[in-house]
């Protein structure tokens, strides 16, 4: 019976339930149907008898991995990376749920390309996918777009992700409108003014490569911004892809004022710093840029006093022709499903700067309450099937050319990790075994 | 002892043998220019193309004749002219070249690390005449043959640099090139022009224009750009020049023997008065002698490389 999976002697991380320890689980039809304690229970198993068996011995048993901010290209820019291999890259990074930006061609600022995306996950049966839709007609950050529409449709939230909403009278109307349709607002948090031309952090990397900074302030004055709109209008906002110091300390003030501000933060920022960019290395361009020592410390204590709640990828697959090329013109982006989990277990877990339950808080509980889902980020008695098993202990060396994405664009080639994913399981099915990601429909 | 990298990208990397393995090849160069015949044998065979994605007369004749005096093939494309201009990119450009047979590729782009990546592509060896914001070493090369010449010992030489030091890859070379000779660089020029981390690479970063001058052996003017102006990083000509340009009485507190230096083309009367131009302390003229010099010296010691 191909419905029904046991997953026997997995050490299990869910602190919704508050739950930690060995536990059997028991998936019938897409749901998590019972949760057994090793310890107090023998093993009846004589009615699962027809059951798929996964033996997760020495593995770790964690719900599906929910990333609030990816880009998947479709529509518009399928030769980057489609919803197809969208999925397949993040299934393999251990992701059972994505939340995708909207800036693809048309923009999903209407129904119809909310739909056609909804559609394409669900034939191609692989993971949950979730649109993310406009805040502004176009992406232009003129007029609001049709939010009630979008909500409708089924947008879990709304961004103008890749660009800032620069108008503040336009934020704070965005924010003030949203709040009807009880539709998070995720915000990149960029003043252009500040940025300007530039294409790496203003520090002294830059000062060495002769290339043109971006100021840390560029972040900083946008974070304080929407802190101070949220705060006036009583609206939660969400802030992306959180990279400096002085983002995460004017967050942690907020939230000790009471302003309902969530924040994210990406693996790359607590991983590596500007120095990446050396040799003009393409592959370390990204947006916001990659920051100093100083930022990559106060993104890690960030996270581990809980200023930050959410670890996304902003996945960004590029074509290698628009990475191949001059600095100054390449791309902004670094493809990032597959080496998010080895980047925690690495750079977070095994330093102990957060534990376990902590790291399933950021990537399963958090995101599914930003996005309101649920029924996902636990491993409780009727909750969805998406369980992510990851083998903590497993060193590998990153091999983009091996990346199910079509964008091979990463400053992690040959880094070595730890923490491989063993198996995704989405919705009851299990979609990567052993490591490799199986697709048993494809009606794509 | 000559040169350990196929190319010549920058002065980052330079060490202070391969600088004086340059400067002494280019004195012995600098006397075949001074001499009746203008010819030597030492590249005959070689192919070099030079390709200028930017407008430049000074770098470019430079380098060509630098060449031809030593009997290479010389040919140069500019961007405007060539299927540039139809969207062929930096690599594809450089393959072609590179396919015809082309011994040494002597690039100038307007952006910072274009060099780097044809070097990364292309079997030839690269020449950086200026790469965006980034080095200019052969420009920075001649400037320290032009101190080495004068005064001998540079790691002895308090050198000021002053102008737009944050668009300068002339002065981002021979910050580099002048701190590993041991020498002690001072920089100088209004806040919004200096990169904000620029003493993390061994200089010192001056508040007034007087302290950069106060006795010292080299005054560099540096060029500003007009584009500066527009993007509103000085409100204007006559402030710059009033607080920022150098003019004799300025020139007067740095050493009465001091060498007063300038990449070219200068903009008379704003980073330099037409008097300090003219002055004896100038050498801006023999700059560029020696810069022909020092060209003849990299491409000889460059393909000279090659049998080693």
């Amino acid at each position: 019976m191909k419905d029904r999976i046991i997953i026997r002697n997995g050490f299990v991380v869910d602190p919704k339930s508050s739950r930690q320890g060995y536990f059997d689980i028991i998936i019938i039809d897409g749901k998590i149907c019972e949760v057994i304690d090793k310890n107090n229970n023998i093993n009846c198993l004589s009615s699962y008898d027809y059951a798929q068996v996964i033996d997760a011995s020495g593995l770790t048993v964690i719900p599906g991995l929910i990333d609030v901010h990816c880009h998947l290209r479709e529509p518009g820019f399928e030769y980057k990376e489609d919803i197809f291999s969208g999925s397949m890259s993040a299934a393999k990074g251990g992701f059972t749920s994505v939340a995708c930006m909207p800036n693809t061609k048309p923009v999903a600022d209407n129904k119809t390309v909310i739909e056609y995306i909804k559609n394409k996950a669900k034939n191609i049966g692989l993971i949950n996918v979730f649109p993310i839709g406009a805040i502004s007609k176009g992406l232009e950050g003129l007029e609001l777009a049709e939010i009630g529409e979008l909500k409708d449709a089924g947008a879990v939230a709304i961004s103008d992700d890749g660009s800032p909403v620069s108008n503040s009278s336009l934020m704070k109307k965005a924010l003030l409108y949203s709040s009807y349709f009880d539709i998070p607002v995720i915000s990149h948090c960029e003043d252009l003014s500040l940025a300007e031309e530039g294409v790496m952090n203003e520090g002294k990397m830059s000062a060495i490569l002769g290339l043109k900074g971006i100021p840390s302030a560029a972040e900083e004055v946008m974070v304080a911004r929407d802190i101070i709109l949220s705060e006036y209008t009583n609206v939660p906002v969400h802030i992306a892809h959180v990279s400096t110091k002085l983002s995460v300390e004017l967050i942690r003030k907020a939230k000790h004022r009471g302003v309902k501000v969530t924040a994210e933060t990406c693996p790359h920022y607590f991983s590596i710093t500007e120095e990446a960019c050396d040799n003009f290395n393409t592959n370390a361009k990204v947006n916001p840029p990659l920051r100093t020592q100083d930022d990559v410390e106060a993104i890690i204590e960030g996270l581990a006093d809980g200023t930050i709640d959410i670890i996304a990828t902003d996945h960004a697959p590029h074509h290698i022709d628009e990475k191949n090329v001059e600095f100054n013109m390449a791309l902004n982006g670094i493809s990032g499903f597959e080496t998010a989990v080895g980047l925690c277990i690495t750079n977070l877990i095994k330093p102990k700067k957060i534990d376990l339950a902590d790291l399933v808080r950021k990537m399963c509980v958090n995101p599914a309450r930003l996005l309101k889902l649920t029924n996902k980020g636990c491993l409780d008695v009727g909750y969805d099937a998406d369980v992510t098993i990851i083998d903590l202990n497993a060193e590998y060396k990153v091999d983009s050319s091996k990346f199910y994405s079509k964008g091979k664009n990463t400053p992690f080639n040959n880094y070595h990790l730890y923490g491989e994913v063993k198996y995704t399981i989405a919705g009851g099915k299990i979609i990567v075994d052993g490591g490799n990601v199986i697709c048993s429909q494809t009606n794509w | 002892m000559g040169l350990k990298n196929k190319n010549l990208l920058g002065l980052r990397n330079i060490t202070r043998e391969e600088i004086m393995s340059v400067l002494e090849t280019a004195k012995v160069m600098k006397k075949v220019l001074e001499s009746n015949n203008k010819k030597t044998p030492h590249l005959q065979g070689k192919s070099i193309v030079t390709l200028f994605y930017e407008n430049s007369t000074r770098t470019r004749l430079s380098f060509e004749l630098a060449a031809k005096f030593m009997s290479a093939n010389a040919s140069s494309i500019s961007a405007s002219a060539s299927s540039v201009a139809k969207g062929e990119t930096l690599i594809d450009t450089g393959k072609t070249i590179d396919a015809m047979g082309t011994d040494v590729v002597i690039i100038r782009h307007p952006m910072s690390g274009a060099p780097h990546l044809l070097a990364q592509n292309i079997k030839a060896c690269v020449i950086n005449a200026g790469d965006g914001m980034n080095e200019h070493p052969t420009q920075a090369l001649l400037d320290m043959y032009t101190m080495w010449d004068k005064k001998k010992d540079l790691s002895k030489l308090k050198v000021a640099i002053i102008g737009d030091i944050l668009h300068s890859r002339v002065a981002r070379s021979n910050i580099w090139g002048l701190t590993k000779m041991g020498a002690d660089v001072n920089v100088f020029g209004p806040p919004t022009l200096m990169p904000k981390d620029i003493s993390d690479l061994g200089v010192r970063v001056c508040k007034k224009i007087t302290d950069a001058l106060e006795a010292a052996d080299v005054v560099m003017g540096l060029r500003i750009q007009m584009e500066r102006q527009k993007k509103g990083l000085f409100p204007s000509v006559k402030e710059y020049s009033s607080y920022f340009g150098i003019n004799e009485s300025l020139l007067k507190l740095a050493k009465d023997d001091c060498l007063l230096m300038h990449p070219g083309p200068v903009n008379r009367g704003l980073e330099l008065t037409t008097q300090v131009i003219d002055c004896q302390n100038s050498v801006i003229n023999e700059q560029v002698t020696n810069g022909v010099a020092v060209r003849m010296a990299l491409l000889y010691l460059l393909t000279r490389r090659e049998h080693v």
